[in-house]
Formats: structure tokens, C-alpha cells, sequence
């Protein structure tokens, strides 16, 4: 098992470094940084542009693969360099990384829960109401632009408010700046304004995974071990929770890690449209600007992140699964 | 005589439209084994779960199951779950998926313990542990720790009945318990079987499709055919004076390994209907030999005949009854006059295909090699590692055979699943040198084959495949499948060699714009073997293919396999686990173990009496369908499984599982463990891998 999982590391750390080092070059080669200075009234003397370029590891006429190295040597000591505007990428990105990471994991903690429990019970219960109205929903909600979605559900959320006559849910923003009302009074604060975006981002997770566990598991209904389970007296419930669902999970948690690296940055409409500064913004923004160093540095995030998403997706299937454990 | 325990009446399935089960009826006793036989569609799996109240839900049961009194058909889930597994339990047909892959087998079965009994987990496990024990699991403190995928196939079905036998059910149903299992294999649960119900002296009802499994253990049998009973009687009733055409169709068509000679089998014409749309009357009135026009106006009721407790549902069953007509005669009347018998049963039982014909006229010497294989190996790698394989051992699949097959001659390679038979044939499929030794073909080596002579060899060896249904390209109607092979040869005139074909088959020619998916499963066998001999081959290398089919169109498919080697002029190199069907059409016989041939001669040396263990066990563990004989058997029961390829044991690979080798002292078995014994011929004809062989007779 624990060799199993060290493999598994080592893998996933070269696959890092490789991703990681072709999305720099990939920035560093297409983004422009020396336009940022060119275009500017009055005129910087090309000396000063090429200087500041060079404080900054960004300038063009340095050979490609010299940057790399400059930039890999700091990202190895943990410092990710400087943006555009000179200041330092790892102040920013932690910041932001904050913001995205608890959206997200919120997000596809409850998407994935749902949409397996959705999932189950539809399949359980195939054609019959339940199984037809989550289809249905299912598919609307793929179909749907996420912009839709997230301006409906802010809609919603006034509506709501409105109909009870006081602020539940924030639309708007990660907290109210300035609030007084000391730790739980802000944590509350902070939850009111984490429902909405939450919900945005998970239900089309459920929407994905629900139709996903629904196959795994008509799948499995069939199989001859639930009927085994049955046979033994076990009712229709236990055997299929106990024997059932259980052997369908074991697929859905992989699909569980690749969701994970796609929302980090997928989450950049749900971001912009609750006024949530997090990193898929930023890396908008940064491709704009021509950041080649933030870019860079949001690549190694994602990937680090797809790291330990998949990592806890092997830990997760290893334990679902003897036959991954044991020979 | 004791209450039954288990009564069904007047079961009734539907799915949609189709009955699938109508209104079939039974009981059973404690202490008593109710044999339920039928081909694949006659609805005898359905009944066993409609009885458990195992169906989807889409599926309308009516009728009556009572268990020990108490009606459950209907039941709340509450009331089924309590009897389920308590009183009523059941081993299903497939043990690689009954068992769920991610429990320990021990928890499996304690689970089933705790369902029913207040106990602990630790007094469950305890008792698992026992469970296990009982049903001849080795060491099982140790295997109930396993998981369902480190177990051998023969050994979840055991973990599967100690979890059938867990509370000590009145009425144990097995649907088709062995029919996944190889032989050897299944003799060991059909005897652990026999000692679950010893101890719990539960009532058995055992589904199968297998008329030998049934003949020495069922008390009873029912017959089944299209979702109804057509017989029910004693055992001996049945196997001895059948009153349903129907039963003695099927009796006749099984192969039998003791039969001697080559009689043909009695093949029933047609094939079984389909649940959707039966025909009217009775439903076998289209393939019975003695149908008359009343036949197709009702379905006959199941009535009594000579003697009570023998049911059987036709017409004319007082008229079998009265003459005591045997199968042959009421299979052979159906050439003559349909339906009128000749009251004098005439010793014709003997048909064309005698036993005469069977004896060549030029001794086995003076004919042509067609094949000749000599020390054979075929070793795969086994690697290991994603990025940098690296070999870790080697499955010796085929470990240095010898063997040869002369013109008009067919030699069955037989053996267990894993001993390299397979492997044998797609070797010489290959046509190109092998790992080791040679392969000669019409005594042409192929190693010094060129690319154009390797194609215009294949003309002369061609092969049919054991599913008939995979091995044909669903998008091909039959008139491009067979005139394939005729146009990749260069061959011009496909139109009139493809209805030639189809005749030689005893295929309608005009069904030649056919695709494959509109024949029944005998006939795509049938469309299978066209093709083979498309381009009149010499050789044809047959694997398995009769195995998928069901017994009353297998024998059809058989009898066209000998006669069209006898009429062609053919050899078949016949690749089969089957030994029955081996016995039936093949001159000699090669016996394989573990990638070696154990016992290699004519058919009526080695089955007559066999000197190797390995044959004696195999052709011993194989049922026959007579009860007397059978009753009367004793079975050399091998222990274990076959060991892996991988890693085969030194000196002579069968000795960790031989019986001989256990009685041997230990100075005898020295040669054993250190030499491996190579075939030797001991009689005419019959060569044996064995240092220690002896004749035996055990058939």
C-alpha cells in the first residue's frame, strides 16, 4: 500500500515538473511583457525597458532557456519571482489562492457528495419520478451556461431575501469590509457570502457526477453479488448500500481527481460574477498583462493541486478497492 | 413421508408480454434433491428466483410458493428477508461475480451468519472460519482473511455454498452450481454439495443443464421445456422410461462418454422457441418426432403415467407408455412414417453411421501425416512495471508436445482450462516457427515457410472457433462471409461453391443474403464450418466448437462435424474440454496437463482404460447420465486446483494432486519430484506420462 502510493508520487511529481516547465516556456515565449513599456507616452529609452525586463527575468532577448533556469532555481527555493508591476508573485497568489481553494473545495466536496447520492437513488429507482426529474435537471443544468446559472441563482438569492426581509444570503463579494461583529459573528458573515457561489459551482458537479454514479451503479444492480447479498436475507436497502453502492464508488472517485484540477481555474466565471478575487481571475487578468511569472506560477499551482487531488483519489480508491491493495 | 418443505404451484413470470414461466409446479422434502433440467431459455433460472422473490421488479409473478407452509410469494420484504437465507438459501451459477470484490470472503460469510443469528462479530467470524472448514477450504483461519479475487473459481463456489449452508436452510437451491466449474472441479463441489446436505439435511433444488450431474444425485427430476414442466418422475423413471418426447430427445442427444463406438447422436430438429412467440398446442409439437394434428390444438396437461409420481405432459405419452418405446425408436420413426410407429421396435437403432465406417480402410500407419507437432513450447514472459518492464518469470503454457495426426483421422486435445490446449492451437494457427520443436503441416515444417507459401498452406488448414457469434463479422451477410475466403485464394465462381457450402451444412442456400445475427446459435456454428471448408481444406483445427452450444443442437452440429470428415476425407485436430463429445469424434486422444501431455491414444484405449491418474480422475469426475452406473461410481476426486503456469512443480507436474503419488512410498516418489516423466508407449497405441502408470477402468 505504501509503496503503492510512493509509485504513485513520483510519478505524479515528474508529471509537475514537466507540466509546469512547458506551461513557463509556453507564457514566457507567447506573452510580451516588453509591450508593456514600448507602447508608453513618452517613449522609455530601450536601456531602461531591457533593465527593468531584466530585474524582472522577463526580458525576451535573454535566451529562452536562461529564464527557465533563473525561474526554476527560485521556484525551487519557493520563490516564484515577480509580476509585471514588480511586486512579489507568492504574496499575491497566496492570497488569492486562499479565496479559490475554499470555494472549490466546498464546491466539490458537496457536488460530489451529491451527485453520488443523486446518482445511487435515480439508479435505484431507474424511470421511476425521482430518476426522470434529476435526468431532466441534469441536463438542463449541462446545457446551461454557467454565467446563466450563477446570474439566476443571484436572482434567487435576492428574491429570497426579499420574501424573508432580511440579508441570508450575499451575492457579492467574499465578506462585508469592516464588519464588526467579532469571530463568529464574521465567520457567519463569511458563510452568508460563501452559499451562493457555492451552489453555482456545485450543482453543475451534480450534475456531472450524478449521471456518472447513475451508469456505475445500474451497472452493479444487476451483479450477481447483490442477488448473493439478497439471497442471504439481507433487504433490498442493506444489500444495496452495503454491497452496491459500495463497489460503484470506486470509479467515481477517480473521475473525483480530475474534477478537481479542471474547477481550480474552471471556476473563473463563478469567481467573477460573485465579485471573488481568486486565481482564475488572476490568471485573466495576468495573460493581459503579460505576466509570464503569475501565469507560470498558477500553472504549478494547478498542477500541484491535480497532484494531491489525484494522490487523495489513489488513497481514497486503494481503500475502496482490496484489489488495488492486496496483488 | 415428511411435509414438504417447499411447495410451488401453478408459477407464472412475465416480463412485458413474455411468459417466461407458465404454471410451473413442484415439491420438495426434506432430505430430498429435486433435479430441475432444461436447455438455456427454458425458464428453470427464472423459477428458482421467482421462488427466492429475486426478480427485477418489472417481472409479474402469480401463483403460489410456500415455504415450510407459509405462502411468501407476495410477501412483505420483511417476511422474505427473514426466510431468505435462513430457511431458503441459494448457490447461484457464476462464482467469479456472486461474491462482492471488495469484502474479505470471511466477512461475506459472517455477514450471512449475523443477518439471522444475534451473535457477535467475533462468534460470526468464528463460525465462518467453520464454514469454511466444512466446505474444504485449506486452511481457512488464513483464507477467510482473503479477498474474493485470490480465490480459485472452485473455491469461491465453496465460499458461496458455506455462505448457502450458513443458518442451516430446509431448502438449498443450486442454479447450475458447476456449469462455470472444470470437471475435476466440479466433482469437488458437487461432493461438498452432498456434505452441506448431509449436515443440514436441507431439501436441494438443483438446476442444471447437465443431464449426467443430475443422474446421480437428484431423487427427482423435472423437466422443463418453454417455461413449462413437460416431465416430472423418479430419476430412474425418467432416465430409463421417459414418456415425453421431449426428455428422450434430449437423452438421446447428450454424448456419452461410456457409450463404445461412434453412435450418432440423436439431434432434436430445430430449435427450442422463443419465450415471445410460441407456437400453438404444445410448443414442442415443431420438433417432435411423434407429432400428430392434435398436437397443435392445446397444450396437454402434465398427467400421470405408468405408476405414480411420474408426470409427463403429451398426448401420446399412454401410447409410449403402453409399447415402452425408447428414445432411438421414437427418433428413428421420424424419418419414416411421422407419428405412426411400427409396433415391432427393430434392432435399426443402429443408423448409416455405424461403427463400421469408423474403422479406416488403411491401417494408421500407411496413411499421410497431416500434422505433426514435435516438442512444441510456447513459454509467455511475465513482466512486471509500467515504465521499465522487467521480466519477473515465465507462464509455461505449452512445455515441449508431441504429437501427429494422420489423413481422415481426429485427435481431441483435452484438459482442464489453463493446460495449454488453447495455446497448442493458435501455435500452429501461426504457421511460423515456434519458441522450440516443429510444427509440420502436410509434412511441410513451417519454420522454412516463405510468405507465399504460408498463404496458399492456410487453403489446406483452416479453423472454427469456439463462439459462433464473435467469430462472424456481424455486418457481412453470410454470402460475403464464405466467399471470403474464396476471393482472398483467387477463386472466381463463389456464387455456386457459397450454395454448395451452405448445402454441405444443411443450411437452406436461399438464406444466403443472411446476416449472422438472424441464425440461431447452431446455425452460425453451422455458418462457422462453411466457412472452414470453403477452400477443401485437409486439416481443420476445431476449438471447442460445440461447447456454447445447448445439448440437443450440439449433438446436430457433431453428428455434421463426423460426417462431413467421413464424407470430405477431413482430419480435425478437435480442441475440447468436453470429454464425452471427445469420445464421440475422435479416433485418438491427447490428454494435456499443465502445458504437457499427461496420456496420449486411441480413444477406446485411453477411455477404456486409462493408465495415467490424471485421466483416471478426469474421465472420473466427469457425471454420467444413467443413475445406476452412476449411483454405483466411485469418483477419484482430485484435491486442489491446477497448480499456475508459472511456476509448474518439479519432476512430473501432476504430482502435488495425484492420487498415485500419495500412495506411493517415500523412496517411489523421489522419481516423482526429480524426474519428469516423458510420454512413453505402453500399449498400442496408448503412451503414457507416468513413471508409475497402471491400468484403471473408472468409466
Amino acid at each position: 500500500m505504501a509503496g503503492f502510493l510512493v509509485r504513485r508520487l513520483l510519478n505524479y511529481v515528474v508529471l509537475v515538473v514537466v507540466a509546469t516547465s512547458l506551461a513557463y516556456m509556453l507564457a514566457a515565449s507567447a506573452l510580451d511583457p516588453r509591450a508593456n513599456y514600448e507602447g508608453r507616452n513618452p517613449p522609455l529609452p530601450p536601456a531602461v525597458i531591457d533593465a527593468r525586463l531584466d530585474e524582472l527575468n522577463l526580458n525576451n532577448r535573454t535566451p529562452l532557456l536562461a529564464r527557465y533556469v533563473t525561474w526554476a532555481g527560485g521556484v525551487v527555493s519557493g520563490d516564484f519571482g515577480l509580476t509585471v508591476g514588480g511586486d512579489s508573485v507568492n504574496d499575491d497568489l497566496r492570497r488569492r489562492a486562499g479565496v479559490t481553494f475554499r470555494l472549490i473545495i466546498l464546491g466539490v466536496f458537496f457536488g460530489g457528495f451529491l451527485g453520488v447520492a443523486v446518482g445511487a437513488y435515480a439508479a435505484v429507482r431507474q424511470y421511476g419520478w425521482f430518476d426522470r426529474l434529476t435526468t431532466i435537471g441534469s441536463f438542463v443544468v449541462l446545457a446551461v451556461p454557467v454565467v446563466v446559472i450563477a446570474n439566476v441563482l443571484i436572482l434567487a438569492g435576492v428574491w429570497f431575501n426579499g420574501l424573508v426581509g432580511e440579508r441570508i444570503v450575499y451575492v457579492s463579494g467574499e465578506y462585508t469590509p469592516g464588519l464588526d461583529a467579532g469571530l463568529p459573528g464574521q465567520a457567519l458573515d463569511r458563510v452568508q457570502h460563501l452559499i451562493l457561489p457555492t451552489i453555482s459551482l456545485s450543482i453543475g458537479l451534480i450534475a456531472i457526477f450524478s449521471r456518472y454514479q447513475r451508469n456505475m451503479m445500474l451497472d452493479v444492480l444487476g451483479a450477481d453479488f447483490v442477488r448473493t447479498a439478497m439471497a442471504k436475507g439481507l433487504s433490498r436497502r442493506a444489500a444495496l448500500t452495503r454491497h452496491a453502492l459500495r463497489t460503484a464508488l470506486i470509479p467515481a472517485v477517480t473521475y473525483f481527481a480530475f474534477t478537481f484540477g479542471s474547477l481550480l481555474v474552471g471556476a473563473t466565471i463563478t469567481e467573477k460574477i460573485f465579485g471573488w478575487h481568486g486565481l482564475g481571475e488572476q490568471l485573466i487578468d495576468s495573460i493581459n498583462t503579460n505576466d509570464v511569472n503569475t501565469v507560470a506560477a498558477i500553472a504549478l499551482l494547478t498542477a500541484l493541486s491535480v497532484l494531491v487531488a489525484s494522490l487523495l483519489s489513489d488513497v481514497l480508491t486503494a481503500a475502496l478497492d482490496p484489489r488495488v491493495r492486496v496483488g | 413421508m415428511s411435509d414438504p418443505v417447499l411447495q410451488v404451484a401453478d408459477l407464472d413470470v412475465r416480463f412485458g408480454d413474455v411468459r417466461a414461466v407458465r404454471g410451473v409446479g413442484y415439491e420438495v422434502r426434506a432430505g430430498e434433491v429435486l433435479g430441475i433440467v432444461g436447455e438455456s431459455g427454458s425458464g428453470k433460472s427464472v423459477t428458482a428466483l421467482a421462488v427466492m422473490g429475486l426478480l427485477p421488479p418489472h417481472a409479474r409473478v402469480t401463483g403460489s410458493v410456500r415455504l415450510r407452509g407459509t405462502e411468501i410469494l407476495g410477501a412483505k420484504e420483511k417476511t422474505l428477508t427473514a426466510f431468505r437465507g435462513r430457511t431458503i438459501s441459494m448457490v447461484f451459477q457464476d462464482p467469479l461475480s456472486a461474491l462482492t470484490p471488495v469484502y474479505r470472503v470471511g466477512d461475506q460469510i459472517a455477514e450471512a451468519v449475523r443477518v439471522h443469528q444475534k451473535v457477535t462479530a467475533e462468534q460470526a467470524m468464528v463460525r465462518a472460519v467453520e464454514l469454511l472448514d466444512l466446505v474444504g477450504i485449506p486452511n481457512p483461519g488464513q483464507r477467510a482473511r482473503a479477498f474474493p479475487h485470490e480465490f480459485s473459481g472452485g473455491m469461491r463456489q465453496r465460499a458461496v455454498i458455506a455462505m448457502a449452508v450458513a443458518n442451516d436452510p430446509d431448502v438449498i437451491i443450486c442454479d447450475e452450481p458447476t456449469t462455470a466449474l472444470d470437471v475435476t472441479i466440479q466433482a469437488q463441489v458437487l461432493d461438498v454439495l452432498k456434505k452441506a446436505q448431509k449436515e443440514t439435511g436441507a431439501a436441494i433444488v438443483m438446476i442444471t443443464h447437465d443431464l449426467g450431474v443430475v443422474a446421480g444425485f437428484a431423487d427427482r427430476v423435472l423437466v422443463m421445456y418453454a417455461g413449462r414442466a413437460v416431465e416430472v418422475g423418479q430419476v430412474d423413471d425418467i432416465y430409463y422410461r421417459p414418456r415425453m418426447p421431449y426428455t428422450m430427445g434430449l437423452l438421446g442427444s447428450v454424448p456419452r462418454l461410456d457409450a463404445g463406438g461412434r453412435r450418432p447422436l440423436v439431434p432434436i430438429e430445430g430449435n427450442p422457441p422463443s419465450p415471445a412467440e410460441l407456437p400453438p398446442g404444445c410448443p414442442f409439437t415443431p420438433r417432435c418426432p411423434m407429432a400428430i394434428e392434435a398436437c397443435a390444438e392445446a397444450e396437454p396437461p402434465l398427467e400421470p403415467v405408468n405408476g405414480p409420481g411420474h408426470l409427463a405432459a403429451c398426448i401420446r405419452a399412454e401410447e409410449i407408455a403402453r409399447e415402452n418405446l425408447s428414445p432411438a425408436e421414437v427418433y428413428d420413426v421420424a424419418g419414416e412414417v411421422r407419428g405412426r410407429h411400427a409396433a415391432t421396435p427393430e434392432p435399426a437403432a443402429e443408423p448409416a453411421a455405424g461403427p463400421a465406417v469408423r474403422a479406416a480402410p488403411t491401417p494408421r500407419e500407411g496413411r499421410e501425416v497431416v500434422l505433426s507437432v514435435a516438442d512444441l513450447v510456447k513459454h509467455y514472459p511475465l513482466t512486471k512495471g509500467a515504465v521499465f518492464r522487467r521480466r519477473v518469470g515465465t507462464v509455461h503454457a505449452v512445455d515441449g508436445i508431441t504429437f501427429d495426426i494422420r489423413r481422415g483421422e481426429t485427435l481431441g486435445l483435452v484438459g482442464e482450462s489453463g493446460c495449454g490446449k488453447t495455446t497448442t492451437l493458435t501455435e500452429i494457427l501461426e504457421l511460423t516457427k515456434p519458441q522450440r520443436g516443429t510444427i509440420a503441416v502436410l509434412g511441410r515444417d513451417v519454420a522454412a515457410l516463405g510468405a507465399r507459401d504460408r498463404t496458399a498452406l492456410r487453403r489446406d488448414m483452416q479453423v472454427v472457433f469456439q463462439d459462433p457469434l464473435a467469430s462472424l463479422d456481424p455486418r457481412m451477410t453470410v454470402y460475403d462471409i464464405l466467399a471470403e475466403p474464396l476471393r482472398t485464394q483467387g477463386r472466381r465462381d463463389a456464387g455456386t461453391r457459397v450454395r454448395e457450402l451452405l448445402d454441405l451444412v444443411g443450411l437452406d442456400p436461399g438464406h444466403a443474403a443472411r446476416y449472422p445475427q438472424d441464425f440461431s446459435g447452431g446455425q452460425r456454428q453451422r455458418i462457422g464450418i462453411a466457412r472452414a471448408l470453403a477452400l477443401e481444406p485437409k486439416l481443420v483445427l476445431l476449438d471447442e466448437p460445440v461447447s456454447a452450444l445447448d445439448v440437443s443442437i450440439q449433438a446436430g452440429v457433431v453428428n455434421l462435424l463426423e460426417d462431413l470428415r467421413r464424407r470430405l476425407g477431413l482430419s480435425y485436430l478437435f480442441v475440447a474440454h468436453d470429454l464425452a463429445v471427445v469420445r464421440h469424434l475422435a479416433d485418438r486422444v491427447a490428454v494435456m496437463y499443465l502445458g504437457r501431455i499427461a496420456e496420449i491414444g486411441d480413444v477406446e484405449r485411453v477411455y477404456g482404460a486409462p493408465m495415467h491418474p490424471y485421466t483416471q480422475a478426469l474421465l472420473s469426475a466427469i457425471p454420467l447420465p444413467d443413475p445406476v452406473k452412476e449411483r454405483s461410481r466411485r469418483r477419484i476426486l482430485l484435491e486442489g486446483d491446477l497448480p499456475s503456469p508459472a511456476h509448474p512443480p518439479s519432476g512430473c507436474r501432476f504430482r502435488t494432486r495425484c492420487p498415485k503419488f500419495k500412495a506411493l512410498t517415500d523412496g517411489e516418489r523421489v522419481r516423482c519430484v526429480e524426474v519428469e516423466p516423458e510420454v512413453r508407449p505402453l500399449d498400442v497405441d496408448q503412451g503414457v506420462a507416468c513413471h508409475y502408470a497402471e491400468k484403471l477402468e473408472v468409466v
